[in-house]
Order: structure tokens, then C-alpha cells, then sequence
């Protein structure tokens, strides 16, 4: 049985970053070259990892299933960037970072590595900027903060509403500097299929090369996993079409711990769904909040006429608004924590408030602002968001409201790793939206590309040069060892599997129906008996997927339908266990709601006496139930309080 | 309000680089005008595996107008008949009941076909590899407040980072130049002090690497700025032309 040890280091919070890097062993220059690194993912994580590592002399392999680095899911990110700076002298500090991260997380994410993130946070934004990042300005030449969900204080750097994308960018360029340099080799649309373990150390993978469809070994030294988030598992996400959790998958079937797997986000402000063929949704970004209002109307005779086509939202007088948020929470009002948010928008649509065609959307209302600020201001800070909304609702949203409704959008929960970033496999790391590290039970707004980051440029380039320092003496190994044609074999045996079913359903008719299963029972509101039947139903569509699922076309060449039906399978093993970490954790926070945990007033409600623990999942075999080990979370800087956003 | 629509889909397919093409012809029916155009595409590959045919292969990602990712050329225009979108942006309501609508890849020397309308763009980052950056290491940088930057090149600077190097410019240009591409980049990079100081080394490397590539010269039709989704503007190939000038003066 494997032991969970986080490998935290000695000495005061605030010390122990620096105390790990006085201290951790260091790789001289002329080793780095010998040294293999391979780094799955280019998403902001990857990137910066890649581009970090190559330039400090090691020799680097980046992996993406995108045609280039520059389109990983990361470039989608709208909002902006947290960082501890306190240019806006509104008494920030890392400190206060530090603390609203674990708060918003519910306390249940691990100290050491919450306060690290908010330590490094503001070299992050230094770095940027050096790279070119154009974030925006105020007239006097100096960045502009504005604020997000979870925070008194503006912290959040943006660039227009496209700060993932000029990040990603950044990083990218620092990449293609390193390939041009010869330090970073690049594997374009070629997807890890399998993690090579030999003596109990990760060293290598099995990739498939996504237009030819053959597959090929690598070795590396150390294998990194910065392959982003899971949330794909319900179908209908803010994600990205190509994100998926099969990475993670691979590496829970060889051993990696999975932890926290029911912690998924839900975000509020998403364009709602509208109809059967509806193939993924789109987020309007949190940072509206600070300028629109979320209303429904107060009356349900409004409501009706409004749904039935009767009654135009602009029609509705001000007194005959219930603006709900402001009204439960007037200390935050628009800006409460996202989990917050999203329960609070499905708790008006259950009664019968909510409007659109459906019923399940609530809007977002900017006339107020535009009233205060004038238009200019409005389309200045968000008039690529307003754009993108219109062409999908065809409606213009600087003149009636937006309609939103909450979407599955981030995982908290991934792969369990270390102080280090270390899996519990040696030589395997995880980053960026693929680890569990730092968000707890819930991820406050902007904090994902601080995170992703962080690990990247200011992490793992330490933790992994303090693994690799014990390995300079490793001679690269041939890919002839018999663990890299073992895995192999079982790779090719397994899409074999695949293609002979020769069923009678596509690949997305089965992800459309585990989608349903997961938003219906492991969704906002979870419960023991609807778990119960998840995990049923998640073995009834495992079933039908293996016995029934057809892949038109051949193993050979690009067969796009072979590689969704092989992230699939990992889904349907996801979807399993966050079901059944959902069941095992008797208590809600953050983003896990459990319907018969919940205060009279129906906020969420902890059992720190019994649920303080990460819960890591080991695998034991597919046709057993996993095995749950416990992280006891040990608080010795902040107190556990029930979060109050009042 | 919900409509739904029929069409006759003319559809390039292609099975490899070398492969010879054709078009292919396809209906489909009941369409609602609130689908966009990549759901159009899901409906028809759903109905072709469900006729045991292989689906029409077409790269997209977040289907949000931002990674770059899609690339159709539609009836005759790069992302099709609406402005400033990508094609994943695109809405069944722009097309009427009955209409046929011509699908083909990006057609481009540098973008060579890789299967039925994917083509391979990684010309782009061949480009940018050549010295689309800053060339800093990650560590060790001033603060980020260090240097203040006029808010109006600030924005200029993100207008021309706006690229989404999706190559609708390469595709919708005569001569497959790839200048708004480069010239986009040179420019958000040379707006910026932190950019600056090695704007015509950058300028001249990256153009250098295009024409290596097989891209062809600009004629200035400004066709690029017209299908470009992001409203890159062609001042930025001014600029470029002004960098390029200053590092071939300064050899
Ligand atoms: C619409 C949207 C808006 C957001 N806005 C914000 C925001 O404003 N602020 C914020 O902080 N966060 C935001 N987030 C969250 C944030 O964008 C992500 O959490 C973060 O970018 C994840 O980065 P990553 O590097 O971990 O992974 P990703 O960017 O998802 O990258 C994953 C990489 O892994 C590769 N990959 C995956 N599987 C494989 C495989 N098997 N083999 C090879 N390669 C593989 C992919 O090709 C990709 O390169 C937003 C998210 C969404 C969806
Ligand atoms: S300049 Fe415009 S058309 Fe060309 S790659 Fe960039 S975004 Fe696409
Ligand atoms: S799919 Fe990303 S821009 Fe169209």
C-alpha cells in the first residue's frame, strides 16, 4: 500500500519556500544536457515548464494534441490573473492572498503550497510583462487591476478579455524560442497514450502520432503531465473540445494517486443551453460581475410571461426585480465566490424564477453601469465578450439584458502531487489544472492562470532539478527496454479493442448520455442516493460503450472518431470515481454540494471533524472499486471557519 | 426564434497530403438557425457514422473564436459569410433554407492538406520560432511596473496581439502571403519597450523565415484585413515594411 506523504518542508509558512530552494540539490550545466525531460501539455503550465527548463540547459520534449502549442485550452481563459502586488494600495499583500485562496477553497487545500503559490504570484506578473504580455494600463502608464469573485481588493491583471490568450502567447514565444534554440524538441498533434514505468520510476510514454496514428516511445528522465482539466466528463463544458482527462487516467492505472475527483467548478455566468445538438458552452467571463447585475424577476407571473414570449425583461420595473445576490449577500452582492453564485442561480430557477425559453437562465443586467460609466466605458472593458455573446444569442446584450446560466467549467480535483509537484510515482509531476494542488474544494476567479503559472516557471524548475539531481548518472536508456515495448503492446491491444466493437452508436451519442448522468446526479446538487444510481448508471454506459460503440475507419492515419472514443473511456472511468469520491465525502464545500449537508439558509456545510482530508483514490484493477487513502489537512496559520460572504 | 433549415453541403475530401481530392455531395436537414456552423458539421458526421461512412474531418478546439483552431473556407470566403467571426463563431442563421454551401480547407502552398479540410499550418510556428519574441529568460526581470508604457501603445500593442494565427489572411490572399501574420506580431512586440530592442532583428528574421516557407509576396490587396476575424489591420504591415527597412539599412 502506498503511503501519502506531502513532503512538506520544515519551518514557518512564510520560510518554506525558501528554505526548500536554499536547500534543494541543484544539476550542473553540463549534466542538464544529458537530462531528458519530457512535458505532456502546452497550456500554460507546459509551456512555461518546457520553456523554463530548456532554457536552464535541459533537454526538453513537448507534447500537444493541437496542431500547435499556441492552442491549448489555456488561450481560452477571458478574465485575468490574480498576483499579490498591492499596486492599487487597497491592502493586498501574500498574506491576504494567500488566506482568501484557502478561504474560497473552503479549507481544503493544503497550506504550504496555497501560500507558495501566492508568494511567487507576483513574479509571474514580472515576467509577463518582460515577455511583451500587452496587459492593460491605466493613463499614467501603469498596469490596471480590477476585482474578482472571492476578493475585497483588486488584484486581477487582465489584458481586454483575452488574458489566458495573451499568457498562453507569451509563453508559446518562450517556447518557440527554445525550439529554435534546439533545447525544446516539439511533438505536435501526438497524444500521450500510456506512462512507461521502469523500476518504479516514471521514464517515459507512449505517444500516438495523431495523423499517421502510429504510436512511438520516448524516454525522459522525468514525465511531467500539464494536460489540463477533466470537466469534459459532463460533454457539455466551458471547456475546450480537445480538453480531457486521459493523461490522468493513465497515470491513476499505474499507480498515481487521484485526488479530490468530485471537485468540480460550476460556473454561474455561462450562456445557457439551447438545444439537442449543442456541442459545448460558452462562459461569459466573471469579471462582468463588477459591472452587471444578476436579477430575476420577483414576481412568477412575470417570470411565466417572460418565458412564454409575453414579457421583454426591460418591460419589468425596478421594484419588480429580485437582484438576489445583493439581496442574500450584501457584503459581496454580485461578487460572491462562484459555488455561491451558481446555487444561488439554480435555487431561483428550481422556485420558478428563472427566464429564457427554458427556464434555467438568469440575467445579467448592465444598464446600470452603462448608465453610471457611459457605453464607451462598458465596450471598452468588455466589448469582445458582448461581441462574442451576440453572435452566438443574436441579441445585444448593451440594451437588454444577458441571459446566463451556471456550467461545468474547472476541476479542482487531478492528480495527487507533493510540496514538489511529485506524484507518488517517482519521476512523474503534475501541473497546472491537471494536479489537485492548490484550489481546495473551490478555485476563486483568476486563480487558475496564476496557479498554472506558478508551477511552470516558478516550481518546477526547482523540484524537478532537486528529483534529477540524483539521476545525472542515469544514462539515457534505449527505448528497447522491455517496459517501453510492454506498454506499447498494451496501448496497440487496447485500440484494437476499440475498433473491433463495431457497434452501433457514435462516440458522442455515448458522451452526450454520461453527460446527462453526471449534471443530473454528481452536478450542483448532490445527494446519496442520486450518487448512488450515478455510479450505476456510469457502469450500465461503460458497458454499452465497450460492447457497442462504433469507430468508422481505420487504426491507420488521422481517425479522429478512434481518438474520441479513446478519451471517452477515460471519461467514463472519471465520471465513476467522481461519483464515488462525491458519496464518500459526507459534508459540502466549495464546489461539492451535498444536498443533506447544508445550513437552514442553505449554504453549504462542512464536517471538519471528519472531512479534513484530501481523499486520494489508488487504483486497484478495472473491475474493482478503488482504494481511498486520506491527506489530513493540517491548518496552523489560518483558522477553520464556516466561509461567510455576508 | 427557433427556424430550421435544409441544405446541400459540397464537401472537400481528401485523404492525404499526396492523395488526389474531390467534393463530395451531402444533405442535411432540419438545421436549427441557432446552431453554429461546427454543430451543422457534428449533425452531418453523426448522420455519416450512422451510415457506417467516415465523418468529415475539420479541426476546431474551444469553439469560441480564440485558439485559431478552425479553418473553413466557405462559399468562397475564409470563416464564411459573416464578419469579424471565426467559423466556430458562425450561425446557421446566416444561411437560408436550401441553400448549397461549399466547404473547402485553407488553399495554400505553405498550408499543405492533411486530411479532408485539416491542413497544416505549423509554417506559422516555424516563424515565430525565427524571433517572434522577447528574448528574456524566465527569472530576474525588473518589476513589472518598472517601465511605464502609454496606455494608447498598450492598446495598439494588444490590438495587434489579438492574432489568432489561424492563417484566414494566408487563405483569403492571392498570393498566400502571410504578412498580416507576421506584421501583427512585429508589431505588437515593437509597440512595447520591453520589445523594442530587437524589433528589426525580429522584424528580418521572421520575414526572412516566410519567404523561406513558401509564402508569397504582399501586393497590398488588403483581402487578409476583410476575412481577417480579429480585425488585424493592414497599418501593421506598414509597420513591419518601416522595421524591415531600418534592419536592412542598419546590415
Ligand atoms: C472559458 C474559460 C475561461 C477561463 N478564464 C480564466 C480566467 O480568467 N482566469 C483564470 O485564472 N482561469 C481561467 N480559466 C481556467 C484556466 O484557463 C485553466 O484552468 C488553465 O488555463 C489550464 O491550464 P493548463 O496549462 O493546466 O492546461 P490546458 O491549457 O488545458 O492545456 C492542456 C494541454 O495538454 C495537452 N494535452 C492534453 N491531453 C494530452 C495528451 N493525452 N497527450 C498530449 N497532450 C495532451 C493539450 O494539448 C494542451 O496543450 C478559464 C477556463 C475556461 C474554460
Ligand atoms: S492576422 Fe487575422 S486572419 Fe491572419 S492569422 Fe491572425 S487572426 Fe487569422
Ligand atoms: S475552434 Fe477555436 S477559434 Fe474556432
Amino acid at each position: 500500500m502506498s503511503v501519502i506523504n506531502s513532503r512538506i518542508p520544515e519551518g514557518p509558512l512564510a520560510q518554506k519556500w525558501t528554505n526548500y530552494k536554499d536547500h534543494q540539490k541543484l544539476v550542473n550545466p553540463s549534466n542538464k544536457r544529458k537530462l531528458d525531460v519530457i512535458i505532456v501539455g502546452t497550456g500554460l503550465a507546459g509551456a512555461s515548464a518546457a520553456a523554463s527548463l530548456g532554457e536552464m540547459g535541459f533537454n526538453v520534449k513537448s507534447f500537444t494534441i493541437q496542431d500547435s502549442p499556441r492552442r491549448a485550452h489555456s488561450i481560452a481563459a477571458q478574465g485575468g490573473i490574480n498576483a499579490a502586488k498591492n499596486y492599487p494600495n487597497d491592502g493586498d499583500s501574500v498574506f491576504r492572498l494567500f488566506y482568501d485562496t484557502i478561504k474560497g477553497g473552503d479549507y481544503r487545500a493544503r497550506e504550504a503550497n496555497v501560500y507558495r503559490l501566492a508568494e511567487v504570484s507576483n513574479s509571474i506578473i514580472d515576467q509577463c510583462v518582460a515577455q511583451g504580455v500587452p496587459f492593460a494600463r491605466e493613463y499614467g502608464g501603469l498596469l490596471d487591476n480590477r476585482s474578482f469573485g472571492g476578493a475585497q481588493v483588486s488584484r486581477t491583471f487582465y489584458a481586454k478579455g483575452q488574458t489566458g490568450q495573451q499568457l498562453l502567447l507569451g509563453a508559446y514565444q518562450a517556447l518557440m524560442r527554445q525550439v529554435n534554440a534546439g533545447t525544446v524538441k516539439l511533438y505536435t498533434r501526438t497524444e500521450l497514450v500510456d506512462i512507461v514505468i521502469v523500476n518504479g520510476k516514471a521514464r517515459g510514454i507512449i505517444a500516438r502520432d495523431l495523423v499517421t496514428g502510429e504510436l512511438k516511445r520516448h524516454f525522459g528522465h522525468a514525465v511531467v503531465l500539464a494536460t489540463g482539466g477533466y470537466g469534459n466528463t459532463f460533454f457539455l463544458s466551458t471547456n475546450a473540445m480537445g480538453s480531457n482527462g486521459s493523461a490522468a487516467i493513465k497515470a491513476f492505472h499505474k499507480g498515481a494517486m487521484f485526488a479530490n475527483p468530485c471537485y468540480a467548478q460550476i460556473h454561474p455566468t455561462c450562456i445557457p443551453v439551447h438545444g439537442e445538438f449543442q456541442s459545448k458552452l460558452t462562459l461569459m467571463s466573471e469579471s462582468l460581475r463588477n459591472d452587471g447585475r444578476i436579477w430575476v424577476p420577483a414576481k412568477k407571473e412575470d417570470a411565466e410571461a417572460i418565458r412564454a414570449g409575453k414579457l421583454k425583461p426591460t418591460q419589468i420595473a425596478e421594484e419588480n426585480r429580485d437582484y438576489y445576490l445583493e439581496r442574500r449577500y450584501p457584503a459581496f452582492g454580485n461578487l460572491v465566490p462562484r459555488d455561491v453564485a451558481s446555487r444561488a442561480a439554480k435555487e431561483r430557477c428550481d422556485a420558478g424564477f428563472g427566464v429564457g425559453a427554458t427556464g434555467l437562465a438568469v440575467y445579467l443586467d448592465f444598464k446600470s453601469s452603462i448608465d453610471r460609466l457611459g457605453k464607451n466605458v462598458i465596450e471598452s472593458r468588455y466589448g469582445n465578450l458582448f461581441q462574442m455573446y451576440e453572435k452566438i444569442v443574436d441579441e445585444n446584450p448593451y440594451e437588454t439584458p444577458m441571459m446566463i446560466y451556471p456550467a461545468i467549467h474547472y476541476t479542482m480535483g487531478g492528480i495527487w502531487v507533493d510540496y514538489e509537484l511529485q506524484t507518488n510515482i517517482p519521476g512523474l509531476f503534475a501541473a497546472g489544472e491537471a494536479n489537485f494542488s492548490d484550489h481546495g474544494a473551490n478555485r476563486l476567479g483568476a486563480s487558475a492562470l496564476m496557479q498554472g503559472l506558478a508551477d511552470g516557471y516558478f516550481v518546477l524548475p526547482y523540484t524537478i532539478q532537486n528529483y534529477l539531481a540524483d539521476d545525472i548518472r542515469t544514462p539515457r536508456m534505449t527505448t528497447n527496454e522491455p517496459e517501453f515495448i510492454e506498454t506499447e503492446k498494451a496501448v496497440k491491444t487496447r485500440f484494437e479493442k476499440l475498433m473491433s466493437i463495431k457497434g452501433k452508436r457514435s462516440v458522442d451519442s455515448i458522451h452526450k448520455e454520461l453527460g446527462l448522468a453526471m449534471w443530473d446526479f454528481v452536478g450542483m446538487g448532490r445527494n446519496k442516493e442520486g450518487l448512488q444510481h450515478a455510479i450505476q448508471r456510469i457502469a450500465e454506459i461503460k458497458k454499452e460503450f465497450w460492447s457497442n460503440v462504433r469507430i468508422p475507419g481505420d487504426m491507420k492515419g488521422m481517425n479522429i472518431e478512434l481518438e474520441k472514443a479513446s478519451r471517452l473511456a477515460d471519461f467514463i472511468e472519471i465520471g465513476d470515481l467522481m461519483a464515488r469520491d462525491a458519496l464518500n465525502r459526507e459534508e459540502s464545500c466549495g464546489g461539492h454540494f451535498r444536498e443533506e449537508y447544508q445550513t437552514e439558509e442553505g449554504e453549504a456545510l462542512r464536517q471538519d471533524d471528519k472531512f479534513a482530508y484530501v481523499s486520494c483514490w489508488e487504483f486497484k484493477g478495472q473491475d474493482s472499486e478503488p482504494a481511498l487513502h486520506k491527506e489530513e489537512l493540517v491548518y496552523e496559520s489560518v483558522k477553520m471557519v464556516q466561509r461567510n460572504y455576508k | 426564434m427557433e427556424k430550421t433549415i435544409n441544405l446541400t453541403l459540397k464537401v472537400w475530401r481528401q485523404n492525404g497530403p499526396k492523395e488526389k481530392g474531390r467534393f463530395e455531395t451531402f444533405k442535411v436537414s432540419n438545421i436549427s438557425t441557432d446552431s453554429s456552423f461546427l454543430e451543422m458539421m457534428d449533425i452531418l458526421n453523426e448522420q455519416l457514422i450512422s451510415e457506417n461512412k467516415e465523418p468529415v474531418a475539420f479541426d476546431h478546439d474551444c469553439r469560441e473564436g480564440i485558439c485559431g483552431m478552425c479553418s473553413l473556407y466557405i462559399n468562397g470566403r475564409p470563416h464564411g459569410p459573416d464578419d469579424d467571426v471565426t467559423t466556430c463563431q458562425l450561425h446557421m442563421r446566416k444561411f437560408k433554407d436550401g441553400e448549397t454551401v461549399t466547404i473547402e480547407p485553407w488553399r495554400a502552398a505553405a498550408f499543405p492538406i492533411i486530411k479532408d479540410l485539416i491542413v497544416d499550418r505549423s509554417a506559422f510556428d516555424k516563424i515565430i520560432a525565427a524571433g517572434g519574441y522577447v528574448s528574456v529568460n524566465t527569472g530576474g526581470v525588473p518589476d513589472a511596473n518598472a517601465i511605464p508604457i502609454p496606455k494608447p501603445d498598450a492598446d495598439d500593442a494588444m490590438d495587434a496581439a489579438s492574432c489568432i494565427g489561424c492563417g484566414a489572411c494566408v487563405a483569403a490572399c492571392k498570393n498566400s502571403s502571410a504578412m498580416l501574420f507576421v506584421s501583427a506580431k512585429v508589431s505588437h512586440l515593437a509597440l512595447l519597450p520591453q520589445g523594442r530592442v530587437e524589433a528589426a532583428r525580429r522584424a528580418k528574421a521572421m520575414v526572412a523565415k516566410m519567404d523561406e516557407l513558401g509564402f508569397g509576396g504582399c501586393t497590398n490587396t488588403g483581402a487578409c484585413e476583410v476575412e481577417c476575424p480579429k480585425n488585424i489591420s493592414i497599418a501593421n504591415i506598414a509597420r513591419l515594411n518601416r522595421e524591415y527597412l531600418v534592419a536592412r539599412l542598419g546590415e
